[in-house]
């Protein structure tokens, strides 16, 4: 008996079969970008699975809602996308005044446009310097964190806060800029526009960079339709869409008039690619790299469109307008309403019933979907991949759990 | 694309599916059968008139009234609304789908009620049921993996029905 | 020193040289812990200004100097925690393992003319030999501590580490043959003269031997871009993540001194040790036979010399640390593997040649 089972090749195999292990990588990890966990099964360093579990930051943001004024709900769309605050106000207050049928005037329209890129580059700047992070290199998130502080500066100065603004409102914003602001937010990009250049160098043309990021991660553009993706992981897979100048004309209406490019790659090259870097051989569209590209020129393109909001807005001559009242009544009727967000297609569903509460607030977080897709990405990495490609996606918990 | 024409085309290709539609509102809406939803939504996909490659959204809302005079106001009975937010890359446009579900399944209060699940359409449909249901409660027939996603897995109740009331404790933590 | 004490103070043999070995104990040790507590501190500074900012700035009165001794206290007064499901002995030993392999090491190692510990005749191979004994200590940490992500940081080093000691070898190697001699010593004085006499400037092979030395250098001791064992943003701490306190600084010592010694035996091997780039002494006609003072001053000279170099090489690896992105494990292995070692290896065979086409030098 025993001679057969030491014939029987099974018993071989299974004698030098490597045994898969599961690890936990978070909720209390360096790299999964807050409370994320994620369960992985690996066989060494290879991972077969990725398991996300959200929660953790958990607050029913929509329960809230239900339960104080619309203009209310504005501190807490901050706290979503803590990064972004700016533009969650943005997303939100559109929302409501899709409901409301109300225009704000001329004047707050172009400050908010100044305001909205400003939180992009903000966020874009914590995405490339945290991503740095992701891959071994703790410089770059300084060089980015340094540049966010003049930013949060101006942000400061503007409002009062320098994380959760609560600045753009409904109705408008709750305060004109203060005098001189425009002159050293000017100051801010000239500043900044060649230190761009260095982070370039320093990430996006780096051997070891390119080495780590080409080639891994690569969704599909298909796939990152299905998925519900969006912002920068929707363009860096080469889809051509921007709610900016794709999604509902109350938000389109804001960039009348303003020049931009979408960042997408078409037949082989991002617009403007002569001034940047070429593509690597080594990244395929749809990889990290291009994710990682993608936010890099929407920053350029979020300075330019903040020169365009300058003129316009000092060539502005009327009010800025009266944010609505706190307790202001919010018809009956639903709206849905997506803005382009840093991190993606920020959603608000808003249903109102003739009183100053809504009926029900849905908030459609962009890092939602951008993660959903994460055990397709993963799949055969290595461990070292998983924060590379995390990191890519650009998620921030605060919204994903709302 | 949402027109009147547009809304003939979805009752020729699901006979029997739309119910209701208003045209007029901020953001048109068609409501279908909840019996409907999969094909619906199937056709809604697939079909290269339409081709809503995207979707964006799955809100749960709970119509219910605790308030018996507010209730007899309101002008609804009590039930629960599934609201799909569709989105198409190729032609830009989107669509608001909605369905009416009893509260609960056989009027059994703790029973969730179900419907299609339209995962195996959109792959964003897998969170976002997932969501609906641990919030809601909403059960997804066909779903590959109806497990609850932002509360702990062992939370009672759906925090965003009206009538839900938290916990008085949760393992040793003092809810209320 | 010895004969000095067995003559004149009839001292027994055995109670002088035991003396005398606690004593470099003693120096080795303080130097060591020491030079550890410097490059902490240069460390952060340097990385500090590299990323714009200023680093520690108060800690004892300018410049932060005393920082790296106020973490030492801290250090000494954390809690000393242990998961419950560590192999309690092993876990203990690991810290000790690592620390005593870069200890020993430097028993080799000359600072200058003479001032060297022990001075053996397979100085090389001993130094070489015994700082890769340091692995032992991470391989045994990460299996100690019972978690698997001290699991996966101690199989990196295991591969990362003993792969890179085969073009390390390699390069080592070649210094040697041109010397004719193990001996660390020796090695040094025969690049006595003008910095063009340095091995790093024999030959155009030595050259490139000396980078890929470099390289192989880096990785052995675990600093990035090869810090694949630690690797904060994949494995949370890799070997050391259940260390705290007084363990865990023993690691942290550990890869200092190692830093500082692999720089050291760089210097020795290709950049003259302690001979500087002009050889000032010799040009003022003083050697270390020179009288007794001109001889101190002299060994002093070079004892500067050869810090100077062995710390201008740490600040190279701390620079590479602050800038580079980590590899991943592949990338590594590829490095080591394709690249590394053939390079080495046919160095060491266009060394070889050249020494035999020019038996004298060119």
């Amino acid at each position: 008996m025993s001679q057969v089972i030491d014939d029987d090749p099974r018993i071989i195999e299974f004698d030098v079969r490597t045994d898969e292990m599961l690890v936990n990588m978070g909720p209390q990890h360096p790299s999964t970008h807050g409370v994320l966990r994620l369960v992985l099964r690996t066989d060494g360093e290879v991972v077969s699975e990725v398991e996300p579990h959200i929660g953790y930051l958990h607050r029913c943001a929509e329960k809230i809602g239900e339960n104080i004024s619309a203009r209310q709900f504005i501190p807490y769309t901050d706290r979503m996308d803590y990064l972004a605050g700016m533009n969650m106000n943005l997303g939100w207050s559109l929302a409501v005044e899709k409901l409301m049928r109300l225009q704000v005037t001329e004047k707050a329209r172009h400050l908010r446009v100044l305001i909205a890129e400003l939180g992009r580059i903000a966020s874009h700047l914590v995405g490339m310097g945290a991503y740095g992070l992701d891959l071994g290199t703790f410089s770059p998130f300084l060089y980015a964190f340094r540049e966010r502080e003049k930013i949060l500066n101006l942000f400061e100065e503007a409002c009062g806060a320098r994380l959760t603004y609560s600045y753009i409102t409904v109705g408008g914003l709750t305060a004109d800029l203060p005098p001189g602001w425009l002159g050293r937010c000017e100051a801010f990009l000239n500043e900044f526009e060649p230190i761009i250049r260095e982070y370039h160098a320093l990430l996006t043309t780096n051997a070891i960079f390119v080495k780590r990021t080409g080639g891994i991660g690569v969704l599909s553009p298909e796939m990152a339709i299905n998925y519900g993706c969006s912002g920068p992981v929707l363009r860096g897979s080469g889809v051509d869409q921007d709610m900016r100048r794709d999604g509902e004309p109350i938000y389109t209406a804001m960039y009348d008039g303003y020049a931009f490019e979408v960042a997408v790659m078409k037949d082989g090259t991002y617009p403007r690619d002569r001034a940047y870097p070429a593509v690597p051989a080594d990244a395929v569209l749809g990889d990290c790299w291009h994710r990682f590209f993608v936010r890099m020129l929407e920053v350029v393109q979020s300075m330019e469109l903040i020169r365009q909001a300058i003129d316009r807005y000092s060539a502005c001559t009327g009010s800025l307008g009266e944010p609505v009242k706190i307790a202001e009544k919010i018809p009956a009727g639903d709206v849905y309403l997506e803005t382009e967000c840093p991190k993606g297609q920020m959603g608000f569903y808003l249903i109102g019933n003739g009183t100053p509460k809504p009926w029900r607030v849905r908030a459609r977080s962009s890092s939602f979907s951008n993660l959903s897709v994460l055990p397709e990405l993963c799949h055969g990495c290595l461990i070292a991949d998983v924060p590379a490609i995390v990191g890519s996606l650009d998620i921030v918990m605060g919204e994903i759990d709302r | 694309m949402r027109g009147p024409a547009f809304v003939e085309l979805l009752e020729a290709a699901v006979p029997g599916g739309v119910v209701g539609t208003n045209l007029e509102a901020i953001d048109p809406w068609v409501e279908v059968v909840p019996a409907a939803v999969a094909d619906v939504c199937r056709w809604l996909h697939d079909s290269s008139e339409t081709g809503f490659d995207s979707l964006q959204c799955i809100t749960a809302v709970d119509w219910f009234e605790s308030d018996p005079k507010k209730a007899a106001k309101a002008g609804w009975d009590p039930h629960l609304e599934l609201v799909y937010h569709l989105w198409s890359t190729r032609a830009r446009v989107s669509l608001v789908l909605k369905t009416k579900l009893p509260r609960w399944k056989d009027d059994q209060p703790g029973q969730p009620p179900e419907v299609a699940s339209v995962a195996g359409i959109w792959r964003s449909a897998d969170w976002h049921e997932r969501e609906v249901y641990d919030l809601s409660g909403v059960r997804f027939v066909g779903h590959p993996d109806l497990r609850r996603i932002l509360c702990p897995e062992d939370w009672e109740g759906f925090p965003l029905r009206k009538d839900y009331e938290m916990p008085l404790e949760y393992h040793g933590i003092r809810g209320r | 020193m010895a004969e000095y004490l067995i003559q004149t103070m009839g001292l027994p043999g055995w109670l002088t040289w035991s003396l005398l070995a606690v004593l470099s104990a003693v120096l080795i040790l303080n130097l060591m812990a020491g030079g550890a507590l410097v490059f902490i501190w240069a460390e952060r500074k340097v990385s500090a200004r590299i990323q714009d900012r200023l680093g520690p700035t108060r800690t004892g009165g300018r410049f932060g100097w005393l920082q790296s001794l106020a973490d030492g206290i801290k250090l000494l007064a954390k809690e000393d925690l242990m998961p419950e499901r560590a192999d309690k002995m092993l876990f203990r030993v690991a810290p000790y393992v690592s620390f005593c392999a870069s200890f020993a090491a430097f028993i080799g190692l000359p600072f200058a003319f003479d001032m060297v510990a022990l001075r053996l005749n397979v100085g090389v191979f001993y130094v070489v030999a015994v700082l890769g004994l340091e692995v032992f200590g991470v391989i045994l940490a990460g299996y100690a501590s019972a978690s698997k992500w001290s699991l996966f940081g101690a199989m990196r080093e295991a591969a990362q580490v003993v792969s890179y000691e085969v073009p390390l070898g390699m390069c080592i190697v070649v210094p040697v043959m041109l010397a004719g001699t193990m001996d660390l010593v020796t090695i040094a004085e025969k690049q006595s003269g003008w910095f063009t006499n340095w091995y790093l400037f024999h030959d155009p092979f030595t050259f490139v031997v000396f980078w890929v030395y470099t390289t192989c250098a880096v990785a052995s001791v675990n600093r990035a871009p090869f810090d694949l064992a630690e690797a904060e943003s994949e494995l949370v701490a890799g070997f050391h993540t259940e260390y705290s306190g007084l363990r865990w600084s023993f690691f942290y010592m550990a890869e200092y001194s190692s830093m500082f010694l692999v720089s050291g035996l760089a210097a020795i091997l290709f950049l003259g040790g302690w001979n500087g780039p002009v050889p000032i002494a010799s040009l003022l006609g003083l050697s270390e036979g020179s009288g007794e003072s001109t001889g101190a001053f002299v060994r002093l000279l070079g004892l500067a010399n050869f810090l100077g170099k062995a710390t201008l090489g740490v600040l190279f690896m701390m620079w590479i640390r602050w800038t580079l992105p980590r590899l991943r494990i592949d990338q590594v292995m590829t490095t080591c593997l394709k690249y590394c070692t053939p390079i080495a290896a046919v160095m060491f065979a266009g060394a070889m040649t050249w020494l035999w086409v020019f038996p004298g030098g060119c």
